[in-house]
Protein backbone atom coordinates (compact mmCIF):
# COMPACT_ATOMS: atom_id res chain seq x y z
CA UNK A 1 0.00 0.00 0.00
CA UNK A 2 1.49 3.30 -1.07
CA UNK A 3 0.58 6.36 0.96
CA UNK A 4 -0.27 9.79 -0.46
CA UNK A 5 0.97 12.98 1.22
CA UNK A 6 -1.70 14.68 3.30
CA UNK A 7 -3.39 11.29 3.88
CA UNK A 8 -5.35 11.65 0.69
CA UNK A 9 -7.64 8.67 0.19
CA UNK A 10 -10.47 7.47 -2.02
CA UNK A 11 -13.93 6.82 -0.53
CA UNK A 12 -14.50 3.86 1.84
CA UNK A 13 -11.04 4.11 3.37
CA UNK A 14 -12.41 3.03 6.74
CA UNK A 15 -13.20 -0.38 5.24
CA UNK A 16 -9.62 -0.75 4.11
CA UNK A 17 -8.21 0.20 7.50
CA UNK A 18 -8.70 -2.79 9.79
CA UNK A 19 -9.37 -1.36 13.24
CA UNK A 20 -9.88 -4.70 15.01
CA UNK A 21 -6.20 -4.64 16.04
CA UNK A 22 -7.12 -2.23 18.89
CA UNK A 23 -9.00 -5.06 20.67
CA UNK A 24 -7.94 -6.48 24.02
CA UNK A 25 -10.96 -8.74 24.68
CA UNK A 26 -12.67 -10.81 22.02
CA UNK A 27 -16.39 -11.78 22.09
CA UNK A 28 -17.19 -15.48 21.69
CA UNK A 29 -20.83 -16.35 20.91
CA UNK A 30 -22.41 -19.52 22.24
CA UNK A 31 -24.67 -20.14 19.24
CA UNK A 32 -26.61 -22.91 21.06
CA UNK A 33 -27.69 -20.41 23.75
CA UNK A 34 -28.50 -17.66 21.23
CA UNK A 35 -32.26 -16.98 20.80
CA UNK A 36 -31.80 -14.69 17.73
CA UNK A 37 -33.21 -11.65 19.59
CA UNK A 38 -31.05 -9.31 17.49
CA UNK A 39 -30.01 -7.11 20.44
CA UNK A 40 -26.25 -7.59 19.95
CA UNK A 41 -26.53 -6.54 16.31
CA UNK A 42 -28.58 -3.47 17.25
CA UNK A 43 -26.36 -2.33 20.11
CA UNK A 44 -22.96 -2.96 18.52
CA UNK A 45 -21.47 0.58 18.28
CA UNK A 46 -19.32 -0.48 15.32
CA UNK A 47 -22.22 -2.11 13.45
CA UNK A 48 -20.02 -5.12 12.94
CA UNK A 49 -22.23 -7.99 14.15
CA UNK A 50 -23.76 -9.66 11.14
CA UNK A 51 -26.36 -12.39 10.52
CA UNK A 52 -24.65 -15.16 8.60
CA UNK A 53 -25.80 -18.56 7.42
CA UNK A 54 -23.69 -21.29 9.01
CA UNK A 55 -23.26 -22.66 5.47
CA UNK A 56 -21.61 -19.44 4.32
CA UNK A 57 -18.05 -20.55 5.06
CA UNK A 58 -16.49 -17.68 3.08
CA UNK A 59 -18.22 -15.04 5.21
CA UNK A 60 -17.29 -16.81 8.43
CA UNK A 61 -13.65 -16.99 7.38
CA UNK A 62 -13.74 -13.31 6.40
CA UNK A 63 -15.12 -12.33 9.81
CA UNK A 64 -12.31 -14.11 11.59
CA UNK A 65 -13.52 -17.70 12.25
CA UNK A 66 -10.94 -20.42 11.94
CA UNK A 67 -11.77 -23.57 9.87
CA UNK A 68 -11.86 -25.86 12.93
CA UNK A 69 -14.27 -23.48 14.70
CA UNK A 70 -16.58 -23.48 11.69
CA UNK A 71 -16.89 -27.28 11.71
CA UNK A 72 -18.18 -27.21 15.29
CA UNK A 73 -20.89 -24.61 14.57
CA UNK A 74 -24.62 -25.60 14.45
CA UNK A 75 -25.58 -26.78 10.98
CA UNK A 76 -28.19 -25.03 8.87
CA UNK A 77 -28.73 -22.07 11.16
CA UNK A 78 -28.56 -18.26 11.05
CA UNK A 79 -25.70 -17.10 13.30
CA UNK A 80 -24.95 -13.71 14.82
CA UNK A 81 -21.26 -13.23 14.13
CA UNK A 82 -18.94 -10.33 15.11
CA UNK A 83 -16.63 -9.20 12.31
CA UNK A 84 -13.27 -9.42 14.06
CA UNK A 85 -11.63 -7.15 11.46
CA UNK A 86 -13.45 -4.22 13.07
CA UNK A 87 -14.65 -5.43 16.51
CA UNK A 88 -12.82 -3.42 19.19
CA UNK A 89 -13.83 -5.67 22.07
CA UNK A 90 -15.99 -3.10 23.87
CA UNK A 91 -18.23 -5.82 25.45
CA UNK A 92 -21.49 -4.01 24.72
CA UNK A 93 -22.88 -7.12 22.96
CA UNK A 94 -22.00 -9.35 25.91
CA UNK A 95 -23.57 -6.84 28.31
CA UNK A 96 -26.81 -6.61 26.32
CA UNK A 97 -27.27 -10.33 25.58
CA UNK A 98 -30.32 -11.47 27.63
CA UNK A 99 -29.12 -15.09 27.60
CA UNK A 100 -25.51 -14.28 28.52
CA UNK A 101 -24.59 -16.18 25.37
CA UNK A 102 -21.66 -13.90 24.58
CA UNK A 103 -18.54 -14.14 26.69
CA UNK A 104 -15.46 -11.92 26.50
CA UNK A 105 -12.02 -13.55 26.52
CA UNK A 106 -8.61 -11.91 26.79
CA UNK A 107 -7.17 -12.20 23.32
CA UNK A 108 -3.57 -13.27 23.09
CA UNK A 109 -1.70 -12.13 19.99
CA UNK B 1 27.96 37.63 1.22
CA UNK B 2 28.32 40.71 3.41
CA UNK B 3 27.04 44.07 2.22
CA UNK B 4 24.35 42.27 0.23
CA UNK B 5 21.78 44.09 2.30
CA UNK B 6 22.98 47.37 0.83
CA UNK B 7 21.12 45.96 -2.17
CA UNK B 8 23.07 46.10 -5.36
CA UNK B 9 19.80 45.81 -7.25
CA UNK B 10 18.57 49.18 -6.00
CA UNK B 11 21.75 50.89 -7.14
CA UNK B 12 21.48 49.25 -10.56
CA UNK B 13 17.94 50.43 -11.12
CA UNK B 14 17.54 54.03 -10.00
CA UNK B 15 14.23 54.17 -11.82
CA UNK B 16 12.78 51.87 -9.18
CA UNK B 17 12.79 54.53 -6.51
CA UNK B 18 10.38 56.53 -8.68
CA UNK B 19 7.79 53.79 -8.10
CA UNK B 20 8.14 53.91 -4.35
CA UNK B 21 5.21 55.01 -2.25
CA UNK B 22 5.09 55.93 1.41
CA UNK B 23 2.46 53.57 2.80
CA UNK B 24 1.60 51.81 6.01
CA UNK B 25 3.20 48.37 6.42
CA UNK B 26 -0.20 46.71 6.69
CA UNK B 27 -1.37 48.31 3.46
CA UNK B 28 1.79 47.23 1.67
CA UNK B 29 1.24 43.63 2.78
CA UNK B 30 -2.47 43.74 1.86
CA UNK B 31 -1.48 45.06 -1.57
CA UNK B 32 1.01 42.20 -1.94
CA UNK B 33 -1.72 39.70 -1.03
CA UNK B 34 -3.95 41.29 -3.67
CA UNK B 35 -1.22 40.75 -6.25
CA UNK B 36 -1.15 37.04 -5.30
CA UNK B 37 -4.81 36.82 -6.39
CA UNK B 38 -6.12 34.67 -3.52
CA UNK B 39 -9.48 33.01 -4.16
CA UNK B 40 -10.52 32.91 -0.51
CA UNK B 41 -9.54 35.13 2.42
CA UNK B 42 -10.74 34.45 5.93
CA UNK B 43 -9.53 36.20 9.05
CA UNK B 44 -10.62 37.52 12.42
CA UNK B 45 -9.43 41.00 13.34
CA UNK B 46 -6.88 41.21 16.16
CA UNK B 47 -4.39 43.95 16.97
CA UNK B 48 -1.83 44.51 15.41
CA UNK B 49 -2.94 42.43 12.41
CA UNK B 50 -6.30 44.23 11.94
CA UNK B 51 -5.21 46.74 9.31
CA UNK B 52 -3.97 44.03 6.94
CA UNK B 53 -7.35 42.33 6.73
CA UNK B 54 -9.25 45.63 6.86
CA UNK B 55 -7.42 46.76 3.75
CA UNK B 56 -8.10 43.42 2.06
CA UNK B 57 -11.78 43.60 2.96
CA UNK B 58 -11.88 47.08 1.42
CA UNK B 59 -10.15 45.89 -1.74
CA UNK B 60 -12.74 43.11 -2.13
CA UNK B 61 -15.63 45.53 -1.43
CA UNK B 62 -14.25 48.01 -3.97
CA UNK B 63 -13.98 45.32 -6.63
CA UNK B 64 -10.22 45.79 -6.76
CA UNK B 65 -9.69 42.17 -5.72
CA UNK B 66 -11.90 39.30 -6.90
CA UNK B 67 -11.82 37.12 -3.78
CA UNK B 68 -14.29 35.53 -1.42
CA UNK B 69 -13.77 37.35 1.91
CA UNK B 70 -15.31 35.33 4.72
CA UNK B 71 -15.93 36.96 8.08
CA UNK B 72 -16.02 34.44 10.91
CA UNK B 73 -16.49 34.21 14.68
CA UNK B 74 -12.90 33.37 15.64
CA UNK B 75 -9.41 32.54 14.40
CA UNK B 76 -10.23 28.87 14.84
CA UNK B 77 -13.02 29.26 12.29
CA UNK B 78 -10.94 31.50 10.03
CA UNK B 79 -8.29 28.87 9.49
CA UNK B 80 -10.85 26.04 9.41
CA UNK B 81 -12.63 27.84 6.54
CA UNK B 82 -9.35 27.87 4.66
CA UNK B 83 -8.81 24.14 5.21
CA UNK B 84 -11.95 23.51 3.17
CA UNK B 85 -11.19 26.24 0.66
CA UNK B 86 -7.63 25.13 0.04
CA UNK B 87 -8.62 21.46 -0.22
CA UNK B 88 -11.20 22.51 -2.82
CA UNK B 89 -8.40 24.07 -4.86
CA UNK B 90 -8.65 27.73 -3.81
CA UNK B 91 -5.57 29.85 -3.17
CA UNK B 92 -6.19 30.82 0.45
CA UNK B 93 -4.96 33.57 2.75
CA UNK B 94 -5.23 34.52 6.39
CA UNK B 95 -3.42 36.71 8.86
CA UNK B 96 -3.32 36.70 12.64
CA UNK B 97 -1.19 37.25 15.73
CA UNK B 98 -0.64 36.26 19.35
CA UNK B 99 -3.87 34.97 20.99
CA UNK B 100 -5.37 34.45 17.55
CA UNK B 101 -2.52 32.18 16.52
CA UNK B 102 -2.85 30.34 19.83
CA UNK B 103 -6.55 29.79 19.15
CA UNK B 104 -5.67 28.36 15.71
CA UNK B 105 -3.28 25.83 17.18
CA UNK B 106 -5.29 22.68 16.47
CA UNK B 107 -6.03 23.79 12.91
CA UNK B 108 -2.37 24.65 12.24
CA UNK B 109 -1.56 20.93 12.47
CA UNK B 110 -4.53 20.03 10.27
CA UNK B 111 -3.38 22.43 7.56
CA UNK B 112 0.20 21.16 7.51
CA UNK B 113 -0.84 17.51 7.92
CA UNK B 114 -3.23 17.77 4.97
CA UNK B 115 -0.45 19.52 3.03
CA UNK B 116 -2.52 22.61 2.20
CA UNK B 117 -0.34 25.47 0.93
CA UNK B 118 -2.02 28.30 2.86
CA UNK B 119 -0.08 31.54 3.37
CA UNK B 120 -0.55 33.51 6.57
CA UNK B 121 1.06 36.73 7.74
CA UNK B 122 1.73 36.67 11.47
CA UNK B 123 2.00 40.18 12.91
CA UNK B 124 4.18 39.11 15.84
CA UNK B 125 2.86 40.06 19.27
CA UNK B 126 3.29 39.04 22.91
CA UNK B 127 0.98 36.53 24.60
CA UNK B 128 -1.13 36.87 27.73
CA UNK B 129 -0.90 36.73 30.74
CA UNK B 130 0.02 39.41 31.71
CA UNK B 131 -2.07 41.09 29.04
CA UNK B 132 0.14 42.84 26.53
CA UNK B 133 -0.51 43.79 22.93
CA UNK B 134 2.98 44.98 21.98
CA UNK B 135 5.50 43.26 19.77
CA UNK B 136 7.66 40.25 20.45
CA UNK B 137 7.96 36.87 18.69
CA UNK B 138 6.75 34.43 21.33
CA UNK B 139 3.62 33.64 19.29
CA UNK B 140 5.16 32.21 16.13
CA UNK B 141 8.25 30.78 17.86
CA UNK B 142 5.81 28.88 20.07
CA UNK B 143 4.32 27.41 16.89
CA UNK B 144 7.65 26.33 15.46
CA UNK B 145 6.85 22.60 15.51
CA UNK B 146 3.42 22.67 13.85
CA UNK B 147 4.79 21.75 10.44
CA UNK B 148 4.50 25.19 8.81
CA UNK B 149 7.38 26.94 7.12
CA UNK B 150 8.33 30.20 8.83
CA UNK B 151 10.01 33.20 7.21
CA UNK B 152 10.97 36.19 9.39
CA UNK B 153 11.26 39.55 7.66
CA UNK B 154 13.28 42.62 8.45
CA UNK B 155 11.33 45.49 6.95
CA UNK B 156 8.10 46.28 5.14
CA UNK B 157 9.58 45.79 1.68
CA UNK B 158 10.75 42.33 2.64
CA UNK B 159 7.31 41.53 4.13
CA UNK B 160 5.74 42.46 0.78
CA UNK B 161 8.22 40.46 -1.26
CA UNK B 162 8.23 37.46 1.09
CA UNK B 163 4.43 37.21 0.86
CA UNK B 164 4.58 36.74 -2.93
CA UNK B 165 7.52 34.36 -2.59
CA UNK B 166 5.62 32.42 0.08
CA UNK B 167 2.88 31.28 -2.31
CA UNK B 168 5.44 30.11 -4.84
CA UNK B 169 7.30 28.11 -2.19
CA UNK B 170 4.18 26.69 -0.53
CA UNK B 171 2.44 25.67 -3.76
CA UNK B 172 5.49 23.94 -5.26
CA UNK B 173 4.26 20.36 -5.84
CA UNK B 174 7.32 18.96 -4.06
CA UNK B 175 6.72 21.15 -0.98
CA UNK B 176 2.93 21.56 -0.49
CA UNK B 177 3.40 23.02 2.96
CA UNK B 178 1.79 26.12 4.52
CA UNK B 179 3.90 29.19 5.37
CA UNK B 180 3.83 31.86 8.02
CA UNK B 181 5.40 35.13 6.94
CA UNK B 182 6.31 36.62 10.32
CA UNK B 183 6.60 40.39 10.64
CA UNK B 184 7.02 42.34 13.85
CA UNK B 185 3.70 43.81 15.00
CA UNK B 186 3.50 47.66 15.05
CA UNK B 187 7.18 48.05 14.15
CA UNK B 188 6.39 46.77 10.65
CA UNK B 189 2.59 46.64 10.48
CA UNK B 190 1.98 50.23 11.58
CA UNK B 191 5.06 52.01 10.28
CA UNK B 192 4.85 54.26 7.23
CA UNK B 193 7.89 53.87 5.03
CA UNK B 194 8.77 54.03 1.35
CA UNK B 195 7.85 50.75 -0.33
CA UNK B 196 7.89 49.62 -3.89
CA UNK B 197 4.47 48.02 -4.21
CA UNK B 198 4.29 44.88 -6.32
CA UNK B 199 3.37 45.16 -9.96
CA UNK B 200 0.24 43.11 -10.65
CA UNK B 201 1.34 41.86 -14.07
CA UNK B 202 4.85 40.95 -12.93
CA UNK B 203 3.40 39.16 -9.92
CA UNK B 204 1.11 37.13 -12.17
CA UNK B 205 4.07 36.11 -14.29
CA UNK B 206 6.11 35.23 -11.23
CA UNK B 207 3.39 33.21 -9.49
CA UNK B 208 1.61 30.66 -11.67
CA UNK B 209 -2.04 29.80 -10.88
CA UNK B 210 -2.67 27.34 -8.04
CA UNK B 211 -3.29 23.99 -9.73
CA UNK B 212 -3.22 21.20 -7.15
CA UNK B 213 -3.13 17.60 -8.37
CA UNK B 214 -5.97 16.55 -6.05
CA UNK B 215 -8.91 18.62 -4.87
CA UNK B 216 -12.22 18.05 -3.10
CA UNK B 217 -14.60 17.39 -5.97
CA UNK B 218 -18.03 15.69 -5.65
CA UNK B 219 -17.60 14.04 -9.04
CA UNK B 220 -14.35 12.40 -7.91
CA UNK B 221 -14.71 12.07 -4.14
CA UNK B 222 -11.62 12.00 -1.93
CA UNK B 223 -10.86 12.41 1.75
CA UNK B 224 -8.04 14.66 3.01
CA UNK B 225 -6.36 13.89 6.31
CA UNK B 226 -8.11 10.58 6.87
CA UNK B 227 -7.40 8.22 9.75
CA UNK B 228 -3.89 6.76 9.89
CA UNK B 229 -3.16 4.01 12.40
CA UNK B 230 0.26 3.25 13.93
CA UNK B 231 1.32 1.33 10.83
CA UNK B 232 1.35 4.46 8.61
CA UNK B 233 1.24 7.62 10.80
CA UNK B 234 5.04 7.83 11.10
CA UNK B 235 5.41 7.82 7.32
CA UNK B 236 3.06 10.79 6.94
CA UNK B 237 5.16 12.78 9.42
CA UNK B 238 8.27 11.69 7.53
CA UNK B 239 6.82 13.02 4.27
CA UNK B 240 6.27 16.41 5.95
CA UNK B 241 9.80 16.34 7.34
CA UNK B 242 11.18 15.51 3.90
CA UNK B 243 9.17 18.31 2.25
CA UNK B 244 10.60 20.86 4.74
CA UNK B 245 14.12 19.64 3.95
CA UNK B 246 13.39 20.08 0.24
CA UNK B 247 12.06 23.56 1.00
CA UNK B 248 15.61 24.60 2.00
CA UNK B 249 16.46 24.53 -1.70
CA UNK B 250 13.13 25.92 -2.88
CA UNK B 251 13.35 28.98 -0.62
CA UNK B 252 16.78 29.80 -2.09
CA UNK B 253 15.57 29.15 -5.63
CA UNK B 254 12.44 31.29 -5.29
CA UNK B 255 14.45 34.14 -3.72
CA UNK B 256 16.75 34.11 -6.76
CA UNK B 257 13.83 33.96 -9.20
CA UNK B 258 12.30 36.90 -7.36
CA UNK B 259 15.54 38.84 -7.76
CA UNK B 260 15.54 38.15 -11.50
CA UNK B 261 11.99 39.47 -11.88
CA UNK B 262 11.88 42.26 -9.30
CA UNK B 263 15.53 43.08 -8.63
CA UNK B 264 15.39 42.63 -4.86
CA UNK B 265 17.15 39.96 -2.81
CA UNK B 266 17.30 39.41 0.93
CA UNK B 267 19.26 36.21 1.08
CA UNK B 268 17.40 32.94 0.77
CA UNK B 269 17.70 31.08 4.05
CA UNK B 270 20.12 33.40 5.80
CA UNK B 271 21.76 36.73 5.06
CA UNK B 272 24.62 38.60 6.62
CA UNK B 273 25.93 42.08 7.17
CA UNK B 274 29.65 42.81 7.52
CA UNK B 275 30.06 39.22 8.69
CA UNK B 276 32.83 38.13 6.30
CA UNK B 277 35.73 39.03 8.56
CA UNK B 278 33.69 39.45 11.76
CA UNK B 279 34.95 37.99 15.02
CA UNK B 280 31.83 38.79 17.02
CA UNK B 281 28.70 37.71 15.16
CA UNK B 282 25.16 38.54 16.27
CA UNK B 283 22.48 36.11 15.05
CA UNK B 284 18.88 37.30 15.03
CA UNK B 285 15.56 37.56 13.15
CA UNK B 286 13.10 40.32 12.31
CA UNK B 287 12.93 44.10 12.49
CA UNK B 288 15.62 44.57 15.16
CA UNK B 289 18.17 44.04 12.39
CA UNK B 290 18.04 47.72 11.36
CA UNK B 291 19.14 48.80 14.84
CA UNK B 292 21.85 46.15 14.92
CA UNK B 293 23.26 47.32 11.58
CA UNK B 294 23.63 50.84 12.94
CA UNK B 295 25.29 49.51 16.08
CA UNK B 296 27.64 47.40 13.95
CA UNK B 297 28.62 50.40 11.84
CA UNK B 298 29.46 52.31 15.05
CA UNK B 299 31.45 49.39 16.47
CA UNK B 300 33.31 48.95 13.18
CA UNK B 301 34.28 52.62 13.29
CA UNK B 302 35.79 51.89 16.71
CA UNK B 303 37.77 49.04 15.14
CA UNK B 304 35.71 46.14 16.52
CA UNK B 305 35.08 43.37 14.00
CA UNK B 306 31.37 42.88 14.56
CA UNK B 307 28.95 41.36 12.05
CA UNK B 308 25.38 40.12 11.74
CA UNK B 309 23.78 36.93 10.50
CA UNK B 310 20.09 37.13 9.82
CA UNK B 311 18.01 33.97 9.95
CA UNK B 312 15.31 34.42 7.35
CA UNK B 313 13.99 30.87 7.28
CA UNK B 314 13.45 29.58 10.81
CA UNK B 315 11.47 26.55 9.58
CA UNK B 316 13.07 24.75 7.89
CA UNK B 317 16.06 25.59 10.07
CA UNK B 318 19.01 26.22 7.73
CA UNK B 319 21.63 24.08 9.48
CA UNK B 320 24.16 23.87 6.63
CA UNK B 321 23.82 27.53 5.64
CA UNK B 322 24.43 28.61 9.25
CA UNK B 323 27.43 26.31 9.64
CA UNK B 324 28.91 27.82 6.49
CA UNK B 325 28.20 31.42 7.48
CA UNK B 326 29.36 31.09 11.08
CA UNK B 327 32.44 28.92 10.61
CA UNK B 328 34.97 31.75 11.06
CA UNK B 329 33.34 33.61 13.95
CA UNK B 330 35.21 33.60 17.25
CA UNK B 331 32.08 34.20 19.34
CA UNK B 332 28.33 34.12 18.56
CA UNK B 333 25.63 36.09 20.35
CA UNK B 334 21.99 35.20 19.66
CA UNK B 335 19.40 37.92 20.19
CA UNK B 336 15.73 37.04 20.06
CA UNK B 337 12.31 38.29 21.11
CA UNK B 338 11.07 35.07 22.67
CA UNK B 339 11.77 32.87 25.64
CA UNK B 340 11.28 29.15 26.11
CA UNK B 341 10.38 29.24 29.78
CA UNK B 342 12.04 26.26 31.43
CA UNK B 343 14.57 26.05 28.61
CA UNK B 344 16.36 28.93 26.92
CA UNK B 345 14.93 30.38 23.71
CA UNK B 346 14.02 29.04 20.28
CA UNK B 347 16.74 30.41 18.02
CA UNK B 348 19.50 29.90 20.60
CA UNK B 349 18.59 26.27 21.22
CA UNK B 350 18.23 25.49 17.52
CA UNK B 351 21.50 27.20 16.63
CA UNK B 352 23.43 25.35 19.32
CA UNK B 353 21.92 22.08 18.09
CA UNK B 354 22.84 22.94 14.51
CA UNK B 355 26.50 23.51 15.36
CA UNK B 356 27.00 20.72 17.89
CA UNK B 357 27.93 17.94 15.44
CA UNK B 358 30.03 20.23 13.25
CA UNK B 359 33.67 21.18 13.67
CA UNK B 360 32.63 24.65 14.91
CA UNK B 361 33.48 25.00 18.59
CA UNK B 362 32.70 28.70 18.88
CA UNK B 363 31.21 29.87 22.18
CA UNK B 364 27.53 30.82 21.87
CA UNK B 365 25.63 33.05 24.28
CA UNK B 366 21.99 34.03 24.05
CA UNK B 367 19.82 36.99 25.00
CA UNK B 368 16.08 37.39 25.17
CA UNK B 369 15.07 41.01 24.68
CA UNK B 370 12.22 43.15 23.49
CA UNK B 371 9.57 41.07 25.26
CA UNK B 372 6.15 42.67 25.41
CA UNK B 373 7.31 45.52 23.21
CA UNK B 374 10.29 46.82 25.18
CA UNK B 375 12.56 48.77 22.83
CA UNK B 376 15.87 47.26 21.86
CA UNK B 377 18.28 50.17 21.51
CA UNK B 378 21.77 50.64 20.12
CA UNK B 379 22.94 50.79 23.75
CA UNK B 380 21.52 47.29 24.27
CA UNK B 381 23.34 46.00 21.21
CA UNK B 382 26.59 47.53 22.48
CA UNK B 383 26.04 45.67 25.77
CA UNK B 384 25.60 42.40 23.86
CA UNK B 385 28.79 43.01 21.89
CA UNK B 386 30.71 43.66 25.12
CA UNK B 387 29.37 40.52 26.77
CA UNK B 388 30.13 38.48 23.65
CA UNK B 389 33.64 39.88 23.59
CA UNK B 390 34.16 38.76 27.19
CA UNK B 391 32.65 35.34 26.45
CA UNK B 392 35.54 34.56 24.10
CA UNK B 393 37.66 33.98 27.20
CA UNK B 394 34.99 32.75 29.60
CA UNK B 395 31.21 32.36 29.36
CA UNK B 396 29.72 34.09 32.40
CA UNK B 397 26.14 33.39 31.42
CA UNK B 398 24.94 31.13 28.60
CA UNK B 399 21.53 32.74 28.39
CA UNK B 400 20.13 35.86 29.97
CA UNK B 401 17.31 38.37 29.95
CA UNK B 402 18.83 41.52 28.51
CA UNK B 403 18.18 44.78 30.29
CA UNK B 404 16.42 43.10 33.22
CA UNK B 405 15.06 45.69 35.68
CA UNK B 406 16.50 44.28 38.89
CA UNK B 407 15.17 47.25 40.89
CA UNK B 408 11.53 46.13 40.55
CA UNK B 409 12.09 42.45 41.21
Amino acid sequence: MEIKAGKLVDPCSTQITKTGAWRTFVPVVDHKECIKCNLCEIFCPEGCIHQVSSKDVDALLKYGYKPDQISSLPKDDILFVPDLNYCKGCSVCAHECPRKAIEMFLEEK
Amino acid sequence: MSQKMSSQAYADKPARSANMKVVEGSYAVAHAVMCCLPDVISAYPITPQTHIVEHLSQMVADGELDSEFLTVDSEFSALSVLVGASAAGARSYSSTTSQGLALMYEVLYNVSGMRLPIVMNVANRALSAPLNIWNDQQDSIGARDVGWLQIYVEDVQEAVDATLQAYKIAEDPAIRTPIMVCMDGYILTHVYEPVELLDKELSREFLPPFQPENILDPSDPKTFGAFADPTTYTEFRYLQFEAQQKALGTIEKVAKEFEETFGRYYGGLVDSYRAEDAEIVIVTMGSVIGTIKDAIDAKRAEGKKVGLVKVRSYRPFPVQALRKTLKDASVIAVLEKDVAIGGEAGLLTDLKAALYNSSIRTPIIGFTAGLGGRDITIKDIRKIVEKADAARKKIESEFEFLDLRMEIL
